[in-house]
């Protein structure tokens, strides 16, 4: 599926970022392309979810720079860079919890919205059509994410499985160019682990380019075109996953050989 | 706890109905809404004052308790210093119509509404950046800097406060009489009637039906732009304003839109209750009214507008009718607070979603600890 190395949608440019006097990432380097699944993998602490803040603009690097689309993002205010077209999903599940199913997809959806306060209280044809337009789209993600059911069911009450999946719908709702998974299987059994692969896999057939952490090796072989290792906030390895499987660096990083051994 | 559920079953019974029969429901009880203060109920009707005039100051705490149920409730900012955008609006018809100017009360509300707007947005853009108790703490000192202003402007009448406020312009159509009861028996006061519309000293059943339209408009407002993007992103900010901003809602906008709406409906407020009362001091707003404010959004269930508007009648008009206790009804008052607190912390009538959320979290426990009740 994935048309490989057509363009660089997202460039992480030597990025590094230090928190006082910790480093947590130290001059990294990798770029997204269009299309493909780019798997983020390393060992606990490693820096992934830092440099997946990184990415998606939360942390400002300490210097290089991250471009999306040959812009860089830095300077832009959180929710610009969304619309800009990176979305993501968190870790720990962060679900707006009082909120219905159907609503938390839809706040995705308002992401391009302009609705106003005047425009809902005179409902103006804006409001009508953009209200229509989010419900369409909120329905068709959570139909997709398997949720159709539970629109109505406050995420709160939702099992686990279907707030992992409902953040998912949510960000896609945002309708981003860039999808940034951290973690989605956390938490997850072997068989939803597979079915969220390949749910993810088919994110991607719908034209959505995916950048996936997750901790489980054996899982991200099988889902990704392309892998980013990184340990104590370098990259230490990156290429197909074959590659990587193989590479002494990797392996020692995850098994914790001893320092001659791995060399 | 009984009464506690019986309550939900009672909700989720009306709401269950269809819409029309709900419609109808809903204009009967604004009828007799409207219909109120002739009627005067054996045990509704406030023996030692005027009844009327309760029902009034009852439907400006309704109308405070609409505003800071959207800055409280909906996008989650706790503001003890809302009588601050009160005072402005009651200031500004004071200022425009009496003290500095002869303007009618009807071009000075929609200005006070305004300058009370524009107040709450000059307060949110500095103090918004800051969140949860510290924005109580800020917005605690707005109330007071509001008031010690007043208390010490000239221009603002000083202590001895603004008197001679304009009255809102009276159509005379026609009278209704009072009824009176005697023994559970109804009978037609002659001598007392109320004229549509008389805003005079005396009657205080005009200014009642004026402010009782205004509630119902802020009602209609609110519900529109409730279930509207604007109403999902304050809800949104509420609940996870890092995820709300990583999902494209410029929170911080939102938050400023959140207060400027409150201000407004509270200056609306403030510059009603000016028209009513006539005279205004600093005295009339002490800190103590934010907190019966906020206690009107708790004590009713925040982030429901049917809720607070229960909760400005339980701050507003239990005292009132209890005026024979006089000296104990502020001890009833915190007892019940109390109690509420223990039994039905999240108010007496919370958004019907925080109820189904609490009800999935207390299955949960009751799975957990392994009793089983089906």
């Amino acid at each position: 599926m994935a048309e490989a190395a057509s363009r660089p949608l997202l460039e992480v440019d030597s990025v590094t970022l230090a928190f006082g006097g910790v480093v947590a990432l130290d001059d990294v380097s990798f770029s997204i392309d269009e299309g493909e699944i780019l798997g983020l993998i390393g060992p606990n602490g490693a820096g992934k979810t830092t440099c997946f803040n990184v990415t998606t603009g939360i942390y400002r690097p300490t210097s290089g720079e991250v471009r999306f689309e040959g812009a860089s993002i830095s300077g832009h205010k959180r929710y610009s860079i969304t619309k800009l077209g990176i979305a993501r999903t968190f870790q720990n599940i962060r679900l707006f919890g009082a909120m219905t199913a159907l609503e938390n997809v839809l706040v995705g959806a308002d992401a391009h919205h302009s609705t106003g306060v005047l425009s809902a209280l005179f409902r103006l044809p804006v409001h009508r059509r953009e209200e229509d337009e989010g419900h369409d789209l909120a329905l068709e993600w959570l139909d997709f994410m398997g949720l159709q059911d539970k629109a109505d069911e406050v995420a709160n009450n939702l099992s686990y499985g279907d707030q992992r999946r409902l953040e998912i719908a949510r960000a896609l709702a945002t309708n981003p160019k860039l999808l940034c998974l951290d973690e989605p299987a956390a938490g997850f059994n072997p068989a939803e682990k597979r079915a969220l692969m390949d749910l993810i896999r088919r994110v991607r057939d719908r034209g959505f380019t995916v950048l996936l952490i997750e901790h489980d090796m054996r899982l991200v072989m099988g889902v990704t075109d392309r892998l980013v290792v990184l340990e104590f906030g370098r990259k230490i390895a990156e290429g197909p996953p074959r590659d990587i499987r193989d590479n002494p660096a990797v392996i020692a990083a995850y098994l914790g050989v001893d320092e001659e051994d791995a060399s | 706890m009984a009464v506690s559920s019986l309550l939900d079953a009672t909700r989720e019974r009306l709401l269950g109905l269809p819409k029309a029969v709900k419609l109808i429901l809903l204009l009967l009880a604004a009828l007799v809404a409207y219909a109120l203060p002739l009627l005067n109920p054996p045990i509704l009707t406030t023996p030692d004052t005027d009844f009327g005039g309760v029902l009034f100051i009852v439907t400006t705490y309704m109308l405070v308790a609409l505003g800071l149920n959207i800055v409280v409730g909906y996008a989650g900012l706790l503001d003890l210093g809302y009588i601050g955008f009160y005072a402005v609006g009651a200031y500004t018809v004071g200022v425009l119509g009496s003290q500095h100017g002869h303007l009618s009360w009807l071009v000075c509300l929609p200005i006070a509404a305004v300058v009370a707007m524009i107040s709450g947005v000059l307060l949110g853009a500095p103090t918004l950046r800051v969140r949860g108790d510290y924005l109580a703490i800020v917005t605690l000192g707005f109330g007071e800097i509001i008031r010690l202003t007043a208390t010490n402007a000239d221009w603002l009448g000083a202590s001895f406060g603004i008197s001679n406020i304009p009255k809102p312009p009276s159509v005379d159509l026609f009278s209704v009489p009072h009824l009176v009861w005697s023994g559970g028996v109804a009978s037609i006061d002659l001598s007392n009637k109320s004229t549509f519309l008389t805003f005079g000293v005396v009657d205080s059943v005009p200014y009642y039906w004026l402010g009782l339209t205004m509630v119902i408009l802020v009602i209609l407002a609110d519900r529109r732009i409730k279930d509207s993007r604007v109403g999902r992103a304050w809800e949104a900010t509420r609940e996870d304003e890092d995820a709300a901003e990583v999902m494209g809602v410029p929170t911080f906008k939102f938050k400023l839109l959140a207060f400027a709406m409150g201000a407004f409906i509270g200056g609306l407020s403030g510059g009603l209750y000016a028209a009513y009362i006539g005279f205004i001091s600093p005295v009339s707003f002490a800190l103590i009214f934010s907190i019966l404010f906020v206690s009107a959004v708790i004590v009713g269930g925040a982030g429901n507008r049917w809720g607070v508007m229960v909760g400005a009648i339980a701050v507003a008009y239990l005292p009132e009718r209890f005026r024979g206790f006089a000296d104990y009804r502020v001890l009833v008052f915190g007892i019940a607070l109390i109690l509420l607190a223990i039994f039905r912390s999240q108010g007496l009538l919370p958004p019907r979603r925080t109820v189904r959320a609490r009800r999935g979290a207390s299955k949960v426990e009751s799975l957990e600890s392994g009793a089983f009740d089906g």
